[in-house]
């Protein structure tokens, strides 16, 4: 029959059947470590997300929504936001930047923050616009900006040696001012900021938001500022809202998360705050998109924030005990991997920590002229074989760059304590298997 | 220079505007009777909510699950399609779980359809098909339903596509169809007949189809829903799609569906891994439970796929009651929870309203105002050319609870009286 198909139909057939969009944004690290993870890992510190459970206030909540007289509240709220949400989220995030939010123009609820990224990216990146991107960065970027039309243009923070006798921290990962400078350029429509950073933990100091913050006022470009950590910080450090500096609200989008907020990463709630005018687009994307969020979830977190706003700065705080417990299991996990010869760097935030595995490489020989960046071998190598699942850093840069520092991996600490001890007792017993005859 | 700046990106230019946005705001007001907006104000049957508390109470249930869909629901779902379609279901590849019908479509159109695409959407149709559509850069191409007969009693069977005039819409260009049954707003079920010559002309100049069926299991008596999917030649080309909120009246779960082979699944699979990544799982896990608990009831009527059925069946015949005693002509749905009605035949007089909008869009808000009732204007539902021929029709919503419906039909036998 097919010789008697026109050539209209027969070229309509020899194309591919998906959308050129698509083009260059099907690999995804995720799908293929998540994997692994679930056929070999016995400790698992790969994927970012806790194995503890969301504070008992928060699931209380969620059961008072869910089996309450109102099962109303099993239908369609408002698309933009469960008005109790928006209402507390425009409240405490108004304290915070000093400023009146409207609930209904300056906040938006979306699927986790994942799909306020999306939102951000096809509402506001067209074709031929360049994004800055700061590497190692959370591997969505690349895709949402490539799948909007856009180029993404990427900038390295570099490792600065540490003092002598000293462990890297997460500070010592720095922009070069000049280097940053020389991204931005007419085509620039925006820049992705990730404070404090997945997946190095770095918290970007006044200064150097200020650094930013001057180069997108002088070049009018837009923040997309992922802020879902904001909570998560340590050792007396302050987040730091680039909202809030000078000349920025107007062009910053800013977005958080319940997932980490609440430890609650499979509720996917997320929203974003920013100017009505930026906003406003958002909400296109959003009405043409997935239209509402669930509407449950929304409420439970909504009564979260209430709680907190009660709290707030107060030891009984979640904010304040969540960041405290996470300080204690960072640190635990920097004693382990420090024991055994695995440098980590310290993060000043989130619950990610990366360390160098160079005294490991024995384990996993060199192939030269892989395709596969090194970290990559060495973390496939390291969960089937000793049962502990991480991330390679060469995740979370772009194709060309995978290789700049490709002996590290991250490890996620949020976990109970026995899981974490569990990871100890797996790298004590490989560090003693290699260094005996 | 800022203003221009933060402008919106070409692909969203004039797709702002949505006739939710503008009739959930004016008909939020408890003092009005809701017929409006498509949701149920029954409860979800308990059993479903039990599963949700359940699922929440489960600690690594509260976090991530699998991308493309919680393994326990997609093995659910495979189950109940592989009976339904008589057809092995892949439920790792065949399968995309996506934040409702809603994110299905979107996720299908934009895997699947580019610049440079048609594709035909029957009129009148689901709001947002359009906007998708041109949101991923195609042109979208109308057919109307055509109404065809003379009988008193209007049914939605006798809104029928006009073969010759479907053909002719079909060309090189054409990427894809959406089908959408049983449809909303009319409340049509395709017949098999009808289906087979839209399934021919899809084959004809391979074409794909989009088959929206979130009504699904609301089909009344004397009439079947047929999966096009299950059409020969049409599973290599048909993404399926379905949804929590209809099938189990829990619109606010936000939980749906793409069932399809896995060479265009993938594609899907790839738009969600970098919109949204990943669905709730307390949800997705409750939904699992709940497949699981109808699935092994299949065979009986107790069944919720067809007990609900069976519920709003009689709340079709009693909406379609009130309306004719009101003096007006409703099309008597043959699925779905929508019933469309002439309103003409009221000779209303909105002359003197001053806004450059459709009859039917200031027939609701006047209705809204003085008769403390809502209803949804069918020119939403249709392109520029026919908004015309439908302009005279709206839609009313009839999963209500028995309440609301005694309050409607006190608005409705009061109807020629004078409103303070």
């Amino acid at each position: 029959r097919t010789h008697f198909l026109s050539l209209s139909l027969q070229a309509k057939m020899s194309r591919p059947v998906q959308a050129r969009r698509l083009e260059g944004t099907d690999k995804n690290i995720w799908v293929e470590f998540v994997k692994l993870a679930a056929t070999y890992s016995k400790v698992n510190l790969g994927q970012g997300f806790p194995d503890f459970p969301p504070p008992d206030f928060l699931k209380e909540s969620f059961v008072r929504a869910l089996s309450g007289e109102n099962y109303m509240l099993h239908q369609y709220t408002r698309a933009f936001g469960h008005p109790p949400l928006v209402k507390i989220l425009a409240q405490f995030f108004g304290k915070l930047l000093g400023r009146d939010l409207d609930p209904m123009t300056n906040v938006m609820v979306t699927v986790g923050a994942y799909q306020a990224l999306f939102c951000c990216f096809q509402a506001l990146v067209d074709k031929g616009d360049e994004v800055i991107i700061i590497e190692p960065f959370f591997d969505c970027y690349e895709p949402m900006v490539k799948m909007a039309g856009g180029t993404p243009v990427f900038v390295p923070l570099r490792l600065k040696a540490p003092k002598d006798g000293k462990l890297m921290s997460s500070a010592d990962w720095q922009l070069d001012p000049a280097e940053l400078a020389s991204k931005f350029s007419e085509r620039t429509k925006a820049i992705v900021l990730n404070s404090p950073n997945n997946p190095l933990g770095k918290v970007f100091s006044r200064e150097e938001l200020e650094l930013i913050a001057d180069l997108c006022v002088k070049h009018d470009v837009l923040c997309i500022s992922d802020e879902v950590y904001e909570w998560l910080v340590y050792d007396g450090k302050e987040h730091i809202r680039i909202a809030s500096l000078r000349g920025m609200w107007d062009r910053t989008v800013t977005i958080g998360s319940a997932g980490k907020t609440f430890s609650a990463t499979g509720w996917k709630v997320g929203w974003t705050v920013g100017p009505n005018r930026l906003l406003q687009h958002l909400r296109t994307v959003h009405q043409n998109s997935v239209y509402h969020c669930a509407t449950i979830a929304q409420e439970a977190v909504a009564q979260g924030f209430q709680r907190e706003l009660e709290l707030y700065g107060k030891p009984d705080s979640y904010f304040v005990q969540l960041p405290k417990e996470l300080q204690q299991k960072r640190d635990w996990l920097v004693q382990s991997l420090d024991a055994v010869g695995m440098k980590p760097i310290i993060p000043e935030g989130t619950y990610f920590l990366v360390a160098d595995i160079s005294k490991f490489k024995s384990d996993v020989p060199d192939v030269p002229d892989s395709d596969e960046p090194y970290d990559s071998r060495f973390a496939k190598w390291m969960v089937k074989n000793k049962g502990l699942a991480a991330i390679p850093l060469s995740a979370f840069y772009s194709g060309a760059h995978k290789n700049s520092y490709n002996h590290f991996i991250r490890f996620c600490f949020a976990k109970e304590e026995a899981t974490l001890k569990a990871a100890n007792d797996i790298l004590q017993k490989w560090e003693r298997e290699k260094t005996s005859p | 220079t800022m203003a221009l700046r933060h402008k919106n990106t070409r692909r969203i230019e004039g797709l702002d505007s949505n006739v939710w946005v503008e009739f959930t705001k004016v008909a939020a007001d408890p003092s009005i009777v809701n017929l409006g907006q498509g949701l149920p104000d029954i409860s979800p049957p308990s059993y479903v909510k039990e599963e949700l508390a359940k699922a929440a109470a489960v600690d690594r249930l509260n976090q991530y699950t699998r991308g493309f869909g919680h393994p326990s629901l997609v093995k659910a779902l495979s189950q109940v399609y592989e009976r339904v379609c008589g057809r092995k279901i892949d439920p790792l590849t065949d399968i995309l779980v996506t934040v409702g019908a809603y994110g299905s479509l979107f996720s299908t159109i934009q895997a699947l359809i580019e610049e440079g695409d048609e594709v035909i959407i029957i009129e009148p149709f689901y709001d947002c098909y359009e906007p998708m559509v041109k949101m991923a850069g195609a042109k979208p191409v109308f057919i109307p339903l055509r109404y065809k007969n003379d009988g008193n009693t209007a049914s939605s069977a006798d809104w029928v596509l006009d073969p010759a005039e479907l053909a002719n819409k079909f060309n090189s260009k054409t990427k894809a169809i959406i089908l959408n049954t049983p449809h909303n707003p009319i409340g049509k079920v395709f017949t098999r007949e009808e289906l087979q010559v839209i399934a021919d002309l899809c084959i004809k100049h391979d074409t794909l189809c989009i088959s929206d069926e979130v009504y699904e299991w609301l089909v009344y008596k004397g009439n079947k829903h047929v999966k096009i999917a299950t059409l020969p030649g049409m599973w290599e080309r048909t993404i399926t799609i379905g949804s929590a909120g209809k099938t189990y009246s829990v619109t606010g779960w936000k939980l749906g569906w793409s069932i399809g082979p896995q060479n265009l699944i993938k594609h899907l699979q790839v738009v969600h891994q970098n919109t949204l990544y990943t669905c709730p799982t307390p949800l997705q896990e409750a939904l699992s439970q709940a497949f699981w608990i109808d699935y092994k009831r299949m065979d009986d009527p107790d069944c919720y796929f067809y007990s609900l059925s069976r519920e709003l069946e009689s709340k079709r015949d009693r909406m379609a009651q009130l309306l004719q005693e009101a003096g007006l002509k409703p099309v008597i749905p043959d699925g779905g929870y929508f019933m469309i009605v002439d309103v003409s035949t009221l000779n209303v007089d909105l002359s003197d309203v001053d806004e450059k909008q459709p009859y039917d869009y200031k027939f609701v808000k006047w209705m809204i105002r003085s008769k403390k009732l809502s209803a949804i204007p069918l020119s939403a539902f249709c392109g520029p050319e026919t908004k015309r021929q439908f302009e005279k029709y709206i839609r009313f919503c009839f999963i209500k609870k028995d309440s609301t419906l005694d309050a409607a039909e006190g608005i409705l036998k009061n109807w020629n009286k004078q409103t303070a």
